[in-house]
């Protein structure tokens, strides 16, 4: 198994929900100071150089115009962990490619970090949640066509190098496609696609990509793993390692289990700020019409919201207890951690690739520490001893 | 999960290169308009229709995409609307015809005027979006896609009650056809948005007879874009009715019909 530390680097210093609609798109930046933003930044780089210190990797991902998410431009985070970092892997899960206009920026963006990492990057590529669309002005129709054209384009100037090639896809342009530099791996880094439902890994086992997914829990999860196998079988290929799949929880070891506990409570700020206005929550196109109606009708106010990358609409009202039953939440000691995820692997057919929701919100930078330093030190010796080491 | 039952080649009615879409058809008179709605649900309409078919043959298509016409994957622009009406326009032989766009419907006619009024004698837009009269900080159409549906009421009509109201008690029907009819907005008029930044240079291709009518509060696009957009049409009449919000023909049905009806004479 390999383990990626994950912050969202949030900015939690918020006034009272009771005062703003929606802590994604409009609640104005004027809430920031500039000051201790550049403070959390140093802390959250410094937290990733200690996973990398520890042997695990690193994760980063990318959102728009919300206090949940101070990083807007992955690539640009991710080329910082290429330099202060040494030895970790370095994955951006992901890139949305369906809100981004040039996709052949994003191939030089991917490439150039790979190099000045010496080969070190993962990439990922997702559609983007719907909050996205409106903070992105981006399109919320057709959106899983334009992801798969992009990634197509990417994934292409990646491999050519033989001079330009010429792209007039439906939505995206380019006559001389051939980019410099390019990258480090070859023919081209691992490339992992998230999904929430089972229909949509089809396409993804198709290309042999990573899969990932968020806070799908014990069923949710082994449900989409089981479609990538199944896809895989049907197809003729080889059954897939574990490399191929991803779970992102949220995780904290302690001490003792209450300690743990302790720090979980703490990274449920994750789950319990997402206030999310329902014009945001619903932008017409991003699901069908018939689901977003009844969406719409439904009862459920969108404060707070439930992330949207996960298939289970209540999790924002559940106790920690169950939220670890559920497999969304790995807490307690390290033995007690360790137990939770062995439960977890058998449950879902094995994974290769727990993404740890590590930090959040409040928590401060020596619990954060303290979580990764356990982590690496006493839980993931126990997981390899019944999991397979798998390198990435 | 409940979804719309859609017209199909049997059910529906052909307008133009095999689009099969909902239409209705209202009066039995020499004159005919063609009138094309805006996002608003079909029923919503039904008695301005019927005041207008008083003295017209109505022809009221549903664009594709919206309500219960399907959207065949290659009709993704207004310019594509357009082409669908007036292919069905030479077709139908008719030389006279009154064109009415409501709302967003005033776009797809306006593209189709630009085209060609070899067969419309007059057109009529009723509180239309579609052209960018201001400069980037000027948000002349409300972002309906980021509005509440509460405050979208408050600014599609001058009665609030008119609207949906509280979407968990309205009929799911409405909901469907109201989610179905905003997807395809989005889908025609994302970005940019709500208007096409060419048309404007296109206006003067306008040769027919035009009046413009507007809700006088309307909360979407303003009067005074109204009255601007009337200025760049060669020699087009504004009207204002001061009662009426965006969506003025569903308030004031027999108004916005009898200024149509004494235009056409």
């Amino acid at each position: 198994m390999e383990y990626w530390h994950f912050s969202e680097t949030a900015y939690p210093y918020l006034p009272d929900p009771e005062s703003y609609d929606s802590i994604r798109v409009t609640l104005p930046n004027g809430v920031i100071d500039p000051e201790r933003a550049a403070g959390l930044w140093d802390r959250y780089i410094r937290e990733w150089q200690v996973a990398d210190e520890c042997g695990l990797n690193v994760m980063v991902n990318e959102h728009h115009s919300t206090a949940t998410c101070m990083n807007s431009a992955a690539p640009v985070v991710a080329g910082v962990l290429a330099r202060v970092t040494t030895r970790a892997r370095i994955l951006i899960l992901g890139n949305p490619v369906a809100n981004r206009v040039d996709p052949v920026r994003i191939a030089e963006e991917m490439a150039l970090v790979d190099l000045l990492s010496h080969g070190r990057l993962d990439v990922g590529f997702v559609r983007g949640v719907q909050y996205e669309v409106a903070a992105t002005n981006s399109r919320p129709v057709r959106m899983t066509e334009r992801m798969w054209e992009a990634i197509e384009l990417i994934t292409r100037a990646w491999s050519t190098h033989d001079g330009p090639f010429n792209w007039e896809g439906e939505f995206f342009h380019h006559r001389q496609v051939n980019i410099w530099p390019r990258p480090y791996q070859q023919p081209s880094p691992p490339v992992w696609i998230s999904a929430v439902n089972p229909g949509s890994v089809t396409r993804i086992a198709d290309h042999d990509y990573r899969v990932a997914t968020f806070l799908a829990g014990f069923e949710g999860t082994r449900a989409l793993f089981q479609g990538y196998r199944d896809r895989c079988a049907e197809t003729g290929k080889r059954p897939p390692g574990d490399e191929k799949f991803g779970y992102a929880a949220l995780v904290y070891a302690g001490k003792t289990d209450e300690e743990g506990f302790e720090g979980a409570r703490k990274l449920l700020w994750y789950l319990h700020t997402n206030k999310v206005a329902k014009q945001f929550a619903y932008p017409p196109g991003y699901m069908p019409y018939f689901v977003r109606a009844a969406g719409l009708r439904g009862q459920r106010s969108s404060a707070p919201g439930a992330p949207a990358s996960s298939p289970i609409p209540d999790l924002t009202s559940m106790s920690l207890d169950e939220l670890i039953a559920r497999g969304i939440v790995f807490a307690g000691s390290a033995k007690t951690v360790a137990g939770q995820i062995e439960r977890f692997y058998n449950h879902v057919g094995g994974f290769g690739n727990l993404l740890i929701m590590g930090q959040a919100g409040h928590m401060g930078h020596d619990e954060t520490v303290r979580g990764i330093r356990r982590f690496a030190e006493d839980v993931a010796p126990a997981l390899d001893r019944v999991t397979d080491r798998v390198t990435a | 999960m409940q979804t719309l039952d859609l017209v199909d080649a049997h059910s529906g009615v052909e307008f133009g290169n095999g689009v099969h879409l909902e239409a209705r058809f209202d009066g039995t008179h020499s004159r005919v308009a063609l009138v094309l709605p805006g996002a608003e649900r079909a029923r919503e309409n039904t008695a301005f229709v019927e005041a207008l078919a008083k003295e017209f043959s109505v022809v009221t298509p549903t664009h594709p995409g919206f309500g219960r016409s399907p959207r065949p994957d290659w009709c993704t622009s207004v310019d594509d609307l357009a082409y669908i009406y007036l292919d069905w326009l030479d077709r139908s032989g008719l030389t006279d015809v009154t064109l009415v766009g409501l709302q967003f419907g005033g776009w797809v006619a306006m593209e189709m005027a630009v085209r060609s009024c070899a067969r419309i004698s007059r057109l009529v837009l009723v509180d239309t979006l579609g052209v960018k009269l201001g400069g980037p900080l000027d948000r002349e159409v409300v972002d309906v896609f980021a509005t509440p549906h509460a405050e979208l009421d408050r600014r599609l009509y001058a009665d609030a009650s008119l609207g949906m109201g509280d979407l968990a008690s309205a009929r799911v029907e409405d909901v469907l056809e109201m989610a179905r009819n905003e997807e395809a907005l989005a889908m025609y008029g994302w970005e940019p948005y709500m208007h096409n930044p060419r048309l404007i240079h296109w206006m003067w291709r306008i040769a027919v007879p035009t009046l413009v009518i507007w809700g006088g509060r309307d909360g979407i696009v303003t009067p005074e874009y109204g009255r601007g957009l009337a200025r760049r049409i060669p020699g087009a009449r504004f009207e204002q009715i001061d009662q009426a919000g965006h969506r003025a023909q569903v308030e004031c049905p027999e108004e916005v019909a009898k200024l149509i009806c004494d235009l056409a004479l």
